[in-house]
């Protein structure tokens, strides 16, 4: 197997509820991939799974024996009553020399921060320590969901710029989670629709084309325009609405799912 | 028996002396309480289960009048029926049910049955207030023996896990993906608890156990800046508080747990005075 990670027909239920059905697949050395899909859709349910945090209830995930993984978590909240420094966060659980710690800080552009507590952090600089962590393993797979929540646009392109600079020095693959279209446009291999299942998958250009690609976000629209726009993927059945699903009923279907998207 | 015969043999007769006085078995049995409920505290603080604390040591009073009823130590009683409780918590939390609910729930009937099956062991009846409040200045030396064997065995516990107990707390996922199981550590927690609550029941009593997690572990974060200063220094206000409210004690004629706890909260209020001004 040269995939580093491999999901064969993978089905998870969370809390009773199936979010997950019937998805493959697999990433390989040095490849960037994104998963794209709308709030809800399964995305860090998925990497979650991945990652062996989460059970599955089908089929299987395969790691390539003794590979390295650094995860940035979607959310890190830290307890105020907790005295932690950024350099102490950074040696949880593996010890690193003060040196290593620092040069990584220095790497992700925050050298400052090593003895402040880390609940004082700016939005940005706590995101650069998270990927500081995460780069510390010397990761083969680099798991990053949504990496740039909280950040302004521009703290945006740079964190993204930031993720390819790494990419490029450590040869690590990236698989990473967002539901913002043009960034992950650009700076991805591969792009995986997911919508409780995989609508789509390929490069950026493919994926854009594509009608399932279309039906989940709407129509060369971007940002919150799309999420308007988001029309409920018809391979999704609705146990309420599952039979008698004529034209009509589709319709106000349709309607119903505006308020949700929002 | 036959240790301490030989104790007695073998130690100098200074030592035999200072063992022999209650208020020094006291202070030494403070002190080992200390040291397991600072470090402990420190995860009961970070992880706000300050109620769980509170839930276990309630249900140590089940586990008294248990052991009385069927003549089993009470260190055992107490420890078999917290974990018991610390476990039940943790399972219905992890099926979902509300936190609060289900300690409120646990925490007040193990202490309603404990008080009514205590009502049938004569035995029980009488010395209840000592479990209730502690009672530090009846301490033995085989007392002694039980806190400190205890309240090492939480500490070695706590510094073997150190790591991954630090890690899962601070985010269940990023303990996961570096290869901690969050749910394991949560149950070395529940084990140190319920360990630490059989260990300090004799001491401060189940009604204040909770105090002496928290207060001290409360007052530490202002003084430290990680986490590892914050759970020695836990230690070290928790024992001085213990010092301090046997004075008290002593001088004021106060019942000792309660005085206690009270010195530890004056130490609380003077670090956070202080921390404010600074800050």
């Amino acid at each position: 197997m040269t995939a580093l990670i491999e999901a064969r027909n993978i089905c998870v239920r969370v809390g009773g509820q199936e979010v997950l059905h019937d998805v493959s697949m697999q990433i390989a050395p040095r490849e960037i991939v994104t998963i794209l899909g709308p709030n809800g859709s399964g995305k860090s349910t998925l990497l979650r799974a991945l990652l062996g945090i989460l059970p599955v209830s089908h089929g299987a995930v395969s790691q390539r024996p003794g590979l390295r993984i650094g995860y940035m978590p979607q959310k890190l909240h830290i307890d105020r009553t907790m005295p932690l420094s950024a350099s102490r966060f950074l040696s949880l659980p593996g010890r690193h020399t003060q040196a290593e710690t620092q040069a990584m800080l220095t790497r992700v552009g925050v050298p400052e921060v090593a003895d402040r507590p880390m609940t004082g952090l700016s939005g940005g600089q706590f995101q650069r320590v998270l990927l500081a962590r995460a780069l510390l393993t010397r990761p083969e797979l680099l798991v990053l969901d949504e990496p740039t929540q909280g950040l302004d646009q521009p703290g945006e392109a740079a964190f993204y710029r930031l993720i390819d600079e790494v990419r490029d020095e450590t040869g690590a693959a990236v698989l990473m989670v967002s539901h913002d279209l043009h960034v992950v446009m650009s700076a991805s291999d591969r792009v995986i629709c997911l919508n409780g299942h995989i609508c789509c998958e390929g490069t950026p250009r493919v994926v854009s084309n594509a009608p399932e690609y279309r039906a989940l976000f709407g129509l060369g629209t971007q940002g919150a325009l799309a999420l308007y726009q988001h029309v409920h993927d018809h391979d999704h059945t609705h146990d309420d609405h599952t039979h008698d699903h004529d034209h009509a009923h589709a319709h106000d279907d349709k309607h119903g799912h505006h308020h949700h998207a929002g | 028996m036959i240790t301490i015969m030989r104790m007695r043999t073998m130690t100098s007769m200074g030592t035999i002396i200072m063992l022999d006085d209650f208020l020094f078995r006291a202070l030494l049995a403070g002190v080992g309480v200390a040291l397991a409920t600072g470090p402990l505290g420190a995860f009961v603080v970070w992880r706000r289960m300050a109620y769980f604390g509170d839930s276990t040591a309630h249900a140590a009073i089940l586990g008294v009048a248990l052991a009385l009823a069927l003549d089993l130590p009470i260190g055992l009683g107490t420890l078999v029926v917290s974990l018991g409780v610390a476990v039940a918590v943790a399972t219905l939390a992890a099926r979902g049910w509300a936190m609060d609910t289900t300690l409120g729930v646990l925490a007040h009937s193990a202490l309603a049955f404990g008080l009514l099956a205590a009502s049938f062991v004569p035995e029980a009846r009488t010395d209840l207030s000592a479990y209730l409040f502690g009672d530090i200045l009846a301490v033995s030396r085989t007392d002694l023996a039980f806190i400190w064997l205890g309240a090492l065995a939480v500490v070695a516990l706590l510094v073997w896990r150190w790591s991954a107990l630090l890690t899962a707390t601070l985010n269940e996922d990023l303990a996961a993906a570096s290869g901690i199981n969050p749910d394991r550590e949560r149950l070395v927690l529940t084990l140190a608890l319920a360990l630490t609550v059989a260990v300090a029941l004799k001491v401060v009593g189940a009604l204040l156990i909770a105090a002496m997690l928290i207060i001290p572990a409360a007052a530490a974060r202002g003084l430290a800046r990680s986490p590892e200063a914050m759970a020695v220094l836990a230690s070290v206000v928790g024992a001085a508080a213990v010092a301090g409210g046997l004075g008290l004690s002593l001088h004021m004629d106060t019942p000792a747990g309660p005085s206690i706890v009270a010195v530890a909260a004056v130490a609380f209020a003077l670090v956070a005075g202080l921390s404010r001004r600074r800050g």
